[in-house]
């Protein structure tokens, strides 16, 4: 590798980890974070003990348990659910068995995984971060490569800290230009996977860049990087800058003092060199991008709240058209319709794509003085306790509950359809969270995806509506 | 892991695009701590209607490929959630091979751990195999990973592409675990300097 050659992003953090190279270019890349949650770590620990081997770095790794707990009060009094318990009490005993830390259901910092990681300073700029689940991505908004890995390289990591990885492929999104008036990063990145589709980034890891992307704050590039899965990337991931260091500052994990000072040196050696190459590049207009919201059964299929249903009969090829036949019929729409005639029984706010204070900000900012449509159940889950204490610090949780939405507690809630918070067949559900496969939200549940924003605007309007006819009223 | 050499059964088509791994395992299945028993829930809101009865029309509910090893189907298999219980789920029934035009990434990773070979053959291919599999139990494809051919019922041999590391292990049986542990040294060295540049890393 020449010395000199302009180098990417990921290119960096990548030479930086790598402990070895096997002779068939495989690396042995070192891992800086493990993050460790209920439902993808029992198999592990299990295999640790069958052939006696430690966990290789506790204070590297961290567990919580954030997919299948209920987020109603009854977490308080024990969890009720046997599998659900089971699993939980799994988890705990494996903690004090191999020494990880843990942060209990109870304890305030507890909450998604994917939230709490940068909320702690958990995840840091240049890291290596690994977790049980694909929606890591996230954590890449901090400019550190982050990605899901299955349960057989959770063992892997815990044993070793390391993982076997061959290494990805660059490409550069870059969204230009300014969003428009009710468009937020989930709707950018929502066009960005409408335009390349769920496997556009497959092999690649996607560096975000360009002025929209920059523009926005933590919580947005984290909405944005969260759904490089969805676009099939193995990571997503924005170059640190002054944004990225005011949000790690002052954090409990995060370096404090002149090892802060140092860090920040580094990290800011980290943004792609200019001339670096992509594999792939794609570049989309701000400008251009409109209120999204998803139609089908694959997070592609998505379009402005404008849009008509589309018909199956102007496919392109046969393929396409079965396949849209199957998702309008799984949706229980008609070729043709409008997207705001959609009536929705149920909006859920939350999961590891929007679940952050600036998000329950905004849907907050268009609830207040204003209610729920009737016969709509509209919930909002924050990603993490201390989430939901900011929230309620804030007040948004009075002007929320005032408006008709449920206020609950922290956890991965309707996102995934494993812990209470489930659809039940035919229902439609206007969703922040980042999957509107069949069944993802429950059996037989119809998932719209949109922005908190967009998700606020069709619990008071009762269908999937414009973000636009609902800006926030009052003085602001 | 039980080593993968060469495979003769029935394969199951599944002319479809974008199988996620909701589909192939539903999240409400993920509340166990054991690798195995999850055959019985592979695609289940396919395989059962609400009531919990088998729906005939899906493919492996019927005769010959209750029994099939090799499934096909058509791009982006396995794409969505990092479970490895979907591998789990394949394996659990009896799949032991996959064949798609291509995979998402972690899936491909994860079938590897398993002892599940992931083929990637164009779509023209695999549309070929999937009528060759609708025969049935009358025609059974070979997979012969050692030389790195698809078989079908005809005799006609198709070549495929796989990572020389990975087909080693998947030959052998072999968990990579044990196969990082020798490089334990590395790692020592590595954690060594890192510490020193980045103490910040290390409570």
């Amino acid at each position: 590798m020449a010395e000199n050659r302009p180098r990417t992003l990921f290119d960096k953090i990548w030479a930086h980890h790598v402990v070895e190279t096997l002779p068939d270019g495989t690396a042995l890349l070192y891992i800086d974070r493990h993050l460790v949650h209920e439902v993808t770590s029992p198999q592990a620990f299990e295999g640790l003990r069958a052939a006696n081997r430690p966990v290789r770095r506790p204070d590297a790794t961290i567990a919580v348990v954030d997919h299948n707990i209920a987020t109603d009060s009854s977490r308080r009094t024990g969890i009720t659910d046997p599998e659900s318990r089971v699993q939980v009490e799994t988890l705990e005993k494996n903690v004090v068995e191999f020494g990880v830390p843990y942060i209990p259901l109870l304890d305030a910092r507890q909450g998604i995984v994917h939230v709490i990681g940068p909320e702690q300073g958990l995840s840091l700029p240049g890291m290596t971060i690994v977790c049980g689940d694909s929606h890591t991505s996230t954590h890449g908004a901090l400019g550190a490569l982050a990605f899901g890995i299955g349960t057989s390289e959770v063992e892997h990591v815990l044993a070793t800290q390391t993982l076997l990885q061959k290494p990805a492929k660059n490409m550069r999104v870059t969204v230009d230009g300014k969003l428009p008036l009710g468009c937020t990063a989930k709707d950018i990145v929502l066009a960005i996977i409408g335009k390349i589709g769920t496997a556009g980034g497959t092999g690649h890891v996607i560096e975000f860049a360009g002025e929209a992307i920059r523009a926005l704050d933590m919580a947005g590039r984290m909405t944005v990087c969260n759904m490089s899965i969805e676009a099939g990337a193995r990571a997503g991931m924005v170059a640190p800058d002054q944004t990225t260091f005011d949000y790690v500052k002052g954090r409990p994990y995060a370096p404090k003092g002149e090892a802060f000072d140092r860090a920040v040196a580094w990290w800011s050696t980290l943004p792609s060199d200019p001339g670096a190459v992509f594999d792939k590049e794609v570049v989309l207009d701000a400008a251009e991008i409109a209120p999204m919201v998803s139609w089908g059964t694959s997070p592609e299929d998505v379009a402005p709240i404008t849009a008509t249903v589309p018909d199956p009969a102007a496919a392109p090829n046969e393929t396409r058209r079965a396949q849209l036949e199957r998702m309008i019929q799984y949706m229980g729409l008609t070729p043709g319709q409008k997207l705001t005639d959609l009536k929705v029984d149920v909006v859920f706010i939350g999961s590891c794509t929007n679940s952050r204070i600036e998000d329950i900000r905004v849907a907050a900012a268009i609830a207040k003085g204003r209610r729920v449509a009737e016969g709509v159940r509209a919930m909002v889950v924050p990603g993490s306790g201390l989430i939901k204490q900011q929230a309620e610090a804030e007040g948004l949780d009075r002007i929320l509950t005032e408006a008709g939405f449920e206020w609950r507690e922290a956890g991965c809630s309707m996102c995934l359809g494993m812990n209470p918070d489930k659809l039940t067949p035919g229902q439609r559900c206007a969703s922040t969270s980042n999957r509107n496969f069949e069944g993802r939200q429950g059996p037989g549940g119809r998932t719209h995806l949109l922005s908190p924003a967009m998700a606020t605007a069709a619990a008071l309007a009762g269908h999937l509506a414009d973000v636009r006819d609902y800006q926030p009223q009052g003085s602001h | 892991m039980k080593p993968f050499t060469t495979l003769t059964g029935v394969a199951a088509p599944l002319p479809k695009a974008n199988v996620d791994t909701d589909q192939i395992i539903p999240a409400r299945f993920l509340k166990t701590i054991a690798r195995t028993g999850l055959g019985k829930s592979l695609f289940a809101n396919f395989r059962y209607d609400e009531q919990g009865r088998e729906n005939p029309d899906f493919v492996l509910n019927q005769a010959p490929y209750r029994n099939a090893e090799i499934l096909i189907a058509f791009e982006n298999f396995g794409c969505g959630s990092s479970r490895e219980h979907a591998p789990w789920a394949l394996l659990d029934f009896g799949i032991r091979c996959v064949i798609a035009p291509d995979f998402a990434d972690i899936f491909h990773n994860n079938s590897f751990k398993n002892g599940i070979l992931p083929v990637k053959l164009p779509r023209e291919i695999c549309a070929a195999l999937m009528e060759d599999a609708k025969l049935g139990g009358n025609a059974r494809i070979t997979v012969d990973l050692e030389r790195q051919v698809v078989v079908r019922p005809s005799g006609e041999e198709i070549p495929f592409e796989v990572d020389p590391f990975r087909k080693h292990l998947l030959l052998n049986g072999l968990d990579d675990i044990g196969q990082t542990m020798q490089h334990k040294p590395a790692i020592d060295d590595f954690e060594a300097r890192q510490r020193a540049a980045q103490p910040w890393l290390y409570a």
